[in-house]
């Protein structure tokens, strides 16, 4: 039995590792979307301790993943420099601030705007606390689209290009290495970064869930009122629930902005949010391995099919082209999946009965 | 002072917009405590309905005056989005209707997503622009102007709200509205019937809607298959504000975050001088709803407690 278990586990590690370098033989963008999934799973499981632990429905989750992206994007460009004759005049050879300080900063200041918004929300629940953080999304989204005047910050909606890749120990991940004769593109660099961030980051959530953090965010989900007659600090432990949801949105914004090299506000929409929030919802909300597939399914599956998309289009004289199927899919696969199996694909096993159904 | 008296027009004008939209949100959340998130799309629905009706009675009736036209693709656009919403009740709000808080939800923003890409398969995502089918000479008051088509919109509202309130507070229907809303199992069993009521409730609010969106495209003189979206979200938020269950609370939290919004919107330069632009009115809303939230959580109006939401 733990023999097969950690055959098993072997399996899907082997299988992880390979993967980039079987899809780099069909095109780069193959590997770019595991990229890509790997990136929604990050950010699929820092919004799965605000919603899965904690209970706080959180609809403006991708304002951290833009936070984090803009620090990343804006200390490591020309923008910066370009706009500001001062900090021109620091840094001669341009704003190039190492990964090991960006880092931390699109973490940390992702986190400080976690529990800000945490702070005046405290005292709400469910669908109000949903809505008012749908608006601080939207806030966001709306700053980092009009602050390119009067002081051009943001660049407004035309976004900051030329963000550097990400370089640590000499190693550049915008260049392709080579080996022993073998290549390794750009992308599956990135790929085995991103591999390695998710499986940290599940190591972090496996121990938050068992800890008496994890299992206090989970006496507050159940019952507030009950947790804080058993002595539980909700207002601090709320407040860390979203901080520390906060700060992985923020690292994977700034792993997003050096691996497309692009960043603009069209990529933090409201409609971002709710794909997290469904991702964490249909997989199983609060279960890390259903999170996680529904991050992969929702993330990566329309993106396959969009390259199978093209005789569809051809069919249907291109009214249905591959973005709109993309969306048809997604909407599809929320409302059948909810229907089918309003836990989620993968929910967490039950404990004991569930208070969940019963009406007051 | 024309430009302040002008800009409070213009708010009532968008408010009572968003209070049709906010009415739907409120009646089925005090009902079956879910957001409906298509809700904003059964309006975009009906605008494009609507559009699509006034195309076609211009093309094989020229001549017809444009306030027929009107009201006859309102009356269409109406019967589409009842019949649309009472399907999505039905198919993807009542099995879900025991099940985990976040389940329904889920599937209400799947159907907004699913109703915004049919309408983009349908109508194509182009901006069509909408006829202008009322005379557009503007009435002038006190040096303000206002078109007959916000006048128009201002006294539809009116007699829909004043319908309404008389449905809710008179009649054996609204009765039992107000019976479920309060606690569905008893209502039950006084002989109410649950699963009617809803039904009835989002037929009520779906015609809402379309009303909404014809006004909302008439004013504006565009439709698109994303213009529900926003103003179903503002309406969401005016409901919230409100208090949201109520639907006084709903017309109150609507008429005052359009004033908000088009009086902060006409202001928010010259005070900031020039700093931030009306290109933040949109924010308005959102800025607006945390600060209530925070100091009142349970709306203007609610009466019910913030904890049990």
């Amino acid at each position: 039995m733990k023999n097969q278990k950690i055959f098993t586990f072997l399996a899907a590690a082997v299988g992880l590792l390979i993967l980039p370098l079987l899809l780099q033989n069909f095109g780069n963008a193959w590997v770019r979307i595991a990229d890509m999934a790997l990136l929604f799973v990050l950010l699929s499981l820092g919004l799965n301790i605000v919603v899965g632990y904690a209970g706080l429905l959180d609809l403006g989750y991708v304002a951290f993943f833009a936070i984090g992206a803009y620090m990343f994007g804006l200390m490591a460009s020309p923008h910066l420099s370009d706009t500001f004759p001062a900090i021109a005049a620091m840094f001669p050879d341009g704003l190039h601030t190492p990964l090991w300080i960006v880092i931390p900063l699109s973490a940390g200041l992702a986190g400080l705007f976690g529990v800000l918004l945490g702070a005046p929300t405290l005292r709400l629940r469910g669908d109000y606390l949903a809505i008012v953080t749908l608006g601080f999304g939207e806030i966001i989204r709306v700053f980092l689209n009009n602050l390119d005047q009067p002081v051009n910050i943001t660049n407004g909606p035309k976004g900051i290009s030329q963000i550097d890749s990400l370089h640590f120990f000499g190693l550049d991940l915008g260049k392709k290495i080579v080996v022993g004769g073998f290549e390794l593109a750009s992308v599956s660099l990135y790929y085995y970064l991103f591999l390695a961030l998710v499986v940290v980051s599940v190591v972090i959530c496996h121990r938050l869930e068992l800890s008496r953090v994890g299992r206090a965010w989970m006496a507050i989900r159940e019952d507030e009122i009950a947790a804080k007659a058993m002595g539980i600090n909700t207002r601090n432990l709320k407040l860390l629930a979203f901080g520390m949801g906060a700060t992985f949105g923020g690292v994977s914004g700034a792993m997003f902005a050096a691996f497309q090299g692009f960043i603009s506000p069209e990529s933090f929409s409201l409609m971002e949010s709710v794909m997290i929030v469904a991702m964490v919802v249909l997989g199983g909300v609060g279960h890390l391995p259903g999170v996680i597939l529904g991050a992969v399914l929702l993330s990566a599956l329309p993106e396959v099919l969009r390259y199978v998309a093209g005789p569809l289009q051809d069919m249907t004289g291109g009214r249905l082209d591959a973005s709109i199927l993309r969306q048809l899919l997604i909407a599809l696969a929320m409302i059948s999946v909810m229907l089918l199996r309003p836990r989620g694909l993968w929910p967490s096993p039950e404990h004991g009965k569930s208070l969940q159904n019963v009406k007051s | 002072m024309d430009i302040l008296l002008q800009q409070i027009i213009n708010g009532l004008v968008l408010g009572s917009m968003y209070a049709l939209i906010a009415l739907g949100y409120t009646m089925v959340y005090g009902i079956i405590n879910l957001i409906n998130f298509a809700h904003g799309e059964v309006m975009m629905v009906g605008a494009l309905t609507s559009w699509t009706i006034i195309g076609m009675m211009q093309e094989s009736m020229p001549g017809t005056p444009g306030y027929i036209i009107l009201i006859i693709a309102l009356v269409i656009a109406c019967i589409v989005a009842a019949a649309l919403n009472f399907t999505i009740e039905k198919v993807a709000y009542r099995p879900l209707r025991n099940s985990p808080k976040l389940a329904p939800l889920i599937t209400a923003i799947g159907m907004s997503i699913l109703l915004q890409t049919l309408a983009m398969i349908i109508w194509k995502p182009n901006y069509k622009s909408y006829p202008t089918l009322l005379s557009n000479t503007p009435i002038e008051i006190g040096g303000a102007v206002i078109s007959p088509t916000q006048v128009m919109i201002l006294a539809f509202t009116a007699v829909s709200l004043a319908l309404l309130m008389w449905l809710v507070n008179y009649t054996k229907l609204g009765r039992a509205m107000r019976a479920t809303a309060e606690n569905p199992r008893v209502a039950g069993l006084m002989g109410v019937k649950p699963d009617v009521v809803i039904s009835a409730t989002f037929i009520i609010g779906a015609v809402l809607a379309a009303i909404a969106g014809v006004m909302y495209a008439s004013n504006y003189g565009t439709a698109q298959h994303a213009m529900g979206f926003l103003p179903g979200l503002k309406a969401f938020t005016a409901a919230v504000f409100g208090g949201i269950g109520n639907l006084g609370g709903a017309v109150v939290g609507a008429l005052l975050l359009g004033l908000i919004e088009s009086i902060g919107a006409g202001y928010i330069g010259a005070l900031t001088g020039g700093v931030l632009g009306s290109h933040y009115s949109d924010i308005f809303a959102f800025i607006v709803l945390i600060i209530v939230l925070t100091l009142r959580p349970s709306g203007l109006l609610g009466e019910r407690v913030a904890d049990r939401a």
